[in-house]
């Protein structure tokens, strides 16, 4: 009979959950099939490679990301790029103001992504993590459940969400797309297509710049998430091993008592 | 100490007496370990383990969390990301912790809820259920505020509508709210309150988790049949019970790792789906997320907060009786407060002689209508305050307050119990064969 109650909690936790709920139910969002989902999904190096050259020559202009480290671009389960390069990238990209020199500088690999809040843009480091692509149904959080929280294919679906139709409000343009939630975004469209060219050949389709950004900007909201499913990984399969084994231990132990001798 | 009759600790060598004569704490860790412990306890009892287990995570994931963490408004958010990015196994102490609450939490509603079913806060334990229920409203308290501490949108706005209750109690709501926050709105005073509270209640629940596993070794455990342990003779208490160890410990063991492994899938694979994308966003007190939604774990009480508006004609009349002083807003913080002090009267509210649920076949179906009720509360809690919602929860919420002040009272006298086992031997000998006939080899294992 508790086996009931024991199901109706696992239900409680697989349901009703606050992300659920996050707003933005209004935008439609397309289900991009992206490397790094499912309990061992990884990222695409090359992709967050490319991506990184879209934030670079794209989005820089007008959003920051102030909470990632520039030398984390070296990491392995990141872009991967050799030090040299970072320090290269750094150092050509951004400029820093330093407080004991009193002045700018060029960017170093200790330095972090520069904020930019000149447009007032929002940041995009956690962006990916900031937003849910999926809800429901019915408020239960099923969805989140199968296809994940969404955040980088709400990205992906803004980028490519734009309908080209335009209206001014209160002196603010505002540019109607079918990903966003009230319908009309503040942010005119970013990309178009063939904005960056890959030095690998890739194609820059704005379907493919849309979804290289989005796994880049997944990757700056979630740096560490090869390492924490492999953590994942190897915990349950230790705990699974090790209830196999008190599961035996247990059965055994009672025996005598729940079958007397005799 | 008083309890079922069994073997003391009996110190043998020398210098295990001159121990035991000037700190007997090695007898109390043994008569703790090896209590009798009724032998037909179900899969229902090993919450307590994992609950024991969550506890001592939270603490110790949480203090090194606080050896990285920043409490000030401008800092708050950064350093939760460093402590994602920079420290070393940071983002893992950091999503077991986050989402160690919720497990925390599904532990602590399903031992509420075997409680209730097996009439466990049912004399002469109502001492154990009413600290049970304490160390629930410090769990409350403790999640609530460490929620704030990443001071991420959800955090900031989750602050201010849950202290903004306190605002709500008349005359002196707002010198309280003030008091709590440390100034007229959520700020960095109340960041640090927050954290300072954050870090001392759980050691509050620790002292209440010692003196709630006092008091029920003391009564000795509940057990499915509700039937207490014979206490006339050791050898009949014998016949009743297994020593905790080792056969508990190992079953709890077993039990809590194949929690566990389900709990690592969720950090390991899915660790921000319990949480709210919202606080991802630093706070900003200028900007209202669209939806405040509390973390899953509160959306029951949180629906019957809201439940309460002014146009229930509850409602209504108190504010007539009370000349307006008990308005809609303080009505449902009366009864958000009212679910849970109902939930810890029920010693006192269920009049019923018999104590498990087992043997009680109306009661049956009221409890499982109130763990459906409990549910649908969440849901409900969740969703946004307008109609079909609206009534819904105060359906939901009618129900919550009728199971425990009319059913409860009123089933004890119309109800007709089945007939009860007249020991846990007998009980437990009804379930499993006497003698092993079903193929396990009768003779001791191993030895």
């Amino acid at each position: 009979m508790f086996k009931k109650l024991t199901l109706s909690a696992v239900a409680a936790l697989g349901l009703f959950t606050g992300g659920a709920f996050a707003a933005g139910e209004g935008g439609h969002v397309e289900d991009f099939a992206f490397s790094f989902e499912g309990p061992f999904g990884a990222y695409d190096q090359a992709q967050l490679q490319r991506g990184l050259q879209i934030f670079t020559e794209v989005c820089s202009a007008c959003h920051g990301l102030k909470f990632v480290p520039l030398r984390t671009l070296g990491d392995e389960g990141g872009p991967g790029l050799p030090e040299d390069q970072v320090r290269a990238y750094a150092a050509q990209n951004f400029e820093v103001f330093d407080a004991e020199l009193d002045d700018t500088r060029p960017a170093t690999p200790t330095d972090h992504f520069p904020a930019n809040n000149g447009v007032g843009a929002p940041d995009l480091s956690l962006m990916a993590k900031a937003r849910a692509g999926f809800h429901g149904p019915y408020g239960t959080g099923l969805s989140q459940l199968f296809n994940g929280m969404g955040g980088a294919e709400y990205i992906a679906s803004i980028l490519t969400g734009y309908t080209g139709e335009t209206k001014v409000e209160a002196g603010t343009t505002f540019y109607e797309n079918h990903a966003f939630s009230t319908g009309w975004i503040a942010m005119a469209p970013p990309l178009s297509g063939e904005d960056v060219e890959f030095a690998d050949g890739h194609s820059n389709e704005l379907h493919h710049e849309a979804q290289d950004i989005a796994a880049f900007l997944m990757w700056t909201a979630e740096p560490k998430m090869m390492a924490r499913k492999h953590a994942g990984f190897v915990g349950v399969l230790f705990l699974t091993l090790l209830s196999v084994l008190l599961y035996l231990t247990n059965k055994r132990i009672w025996r005598p008592i729940k079958y007397k001798p005799e | 100490m008083a309890g079922i009759p069994h073997d003391h600790y009996e110190p043998k060598t020398g210098i295990e007496t001159w121990v035991h004569k000037r700190l007997p704490i090695v007898g109390l860790l043994y008569d703790t370990i090896m209590i009798p412990t009724p032998k037909n306890l179900n899969w229902m009892w090993i919450w307590g383990i994992v609950l024991t287990f969550c506890l001592a995570l939270q603490i110790i994931t949480g203090i090194v969390l606080v050896m990285h963490y920043t409490p000030h408004v401008d800092m708050a958010f950064a350093s939760v990301e460093h402590i994602m990015r920079d420290v070393n196994g940071g983002f893992m102490l950091r999503y077991l912790h986050a989402n160690g609450a919720s497990l925390f939490f599904v532990a602590v509603y399903a031992h509420i809820f075997r409680g209730l079913y097996y009439g466990s806060y049912k004399a002469p334990r109502e001492i154990t259920w009413i600290i049970g229920m304490l160390i629930y409203l410090a769990m409350m308290g403790t999640a609530f505020m460490g929620y704030v501490l990443p001071w991420g949108q959800m955090s900031f706005w989750g602050a201010t509508v849950i202290t903004g209750l306190f605002g709500a109690i008349p005359f002196i709501g707002e010198p309280i709210q003030t008091w709590l926050l440390g100034g007229p709105a959520v700020d960095n005073a109340t960041l640090n309150r927050f954290f300072s509270l954050h870090y001392l209640l759980p050691f509050v629940i620790a002292a209440l988790v010692a003196v709630h596993i006092w008091a029920f070794h003391t009564t000795g455990n509940n057990n499915p049949t509700g039937v207490e342990v014979r206490r006339t003779s050791k050898a009949d208490a014998e016949k009743d019970t297994v020593p905790f160890w080792p056969y508990y410990v190992i079953k709890d063991l077993f039990a809590l790792a194949v929690i566990l492994a389900v709990f690592f899938a969720i950090v390991g694979f899915m660790p921000n789906y319990l949480g709210h994308p919202d606080n991802y966003v630093e706070a900003n007190p200028l900007a209202t997320p669209a939806h405040i939604v509390p973390e899953w774990y509160f959306l029951p009480f949180y629906a019957i907060l809201r439940a309460f508006t002014s146009e229930v004609w509850v409602v209504q009349i108190a504010s007539f009786l009370t000349g307006g002083i008990v308005d809609a807003k303080f009505f449902g913080v009366l009864a958000m407060f009212g679910a849970i002090i109902a939930m810890a009267l029920a010693p006192w509210l269920d009049t019923s002689s018999v104590r498990s649920g087992k043997y009680r076949p109306q009661f049956k179906w009221w409890f499982w209508l109130l763990v459906i009720d409990f549910i649908a509360l969440m849901w409900l809690g969740a969703m946004p305050a307008e109609e079909p919602y609206a009534s819904f929860s105060l359906i939901g919420a009618a129900y919550w307050f009728g199971y425990f002040f009319v059913i409860l009272p009123l089933l004890g006298v119309i109800e007709k119990p089945l007939p009860i086992p007249a020991t846990i031997e007998e009980d437990f000998e009804a379930h499993y064969g006497k003698t092993s006939d079903t193929g396990a080899t009768a003779s001791h294992p191993a030895e």
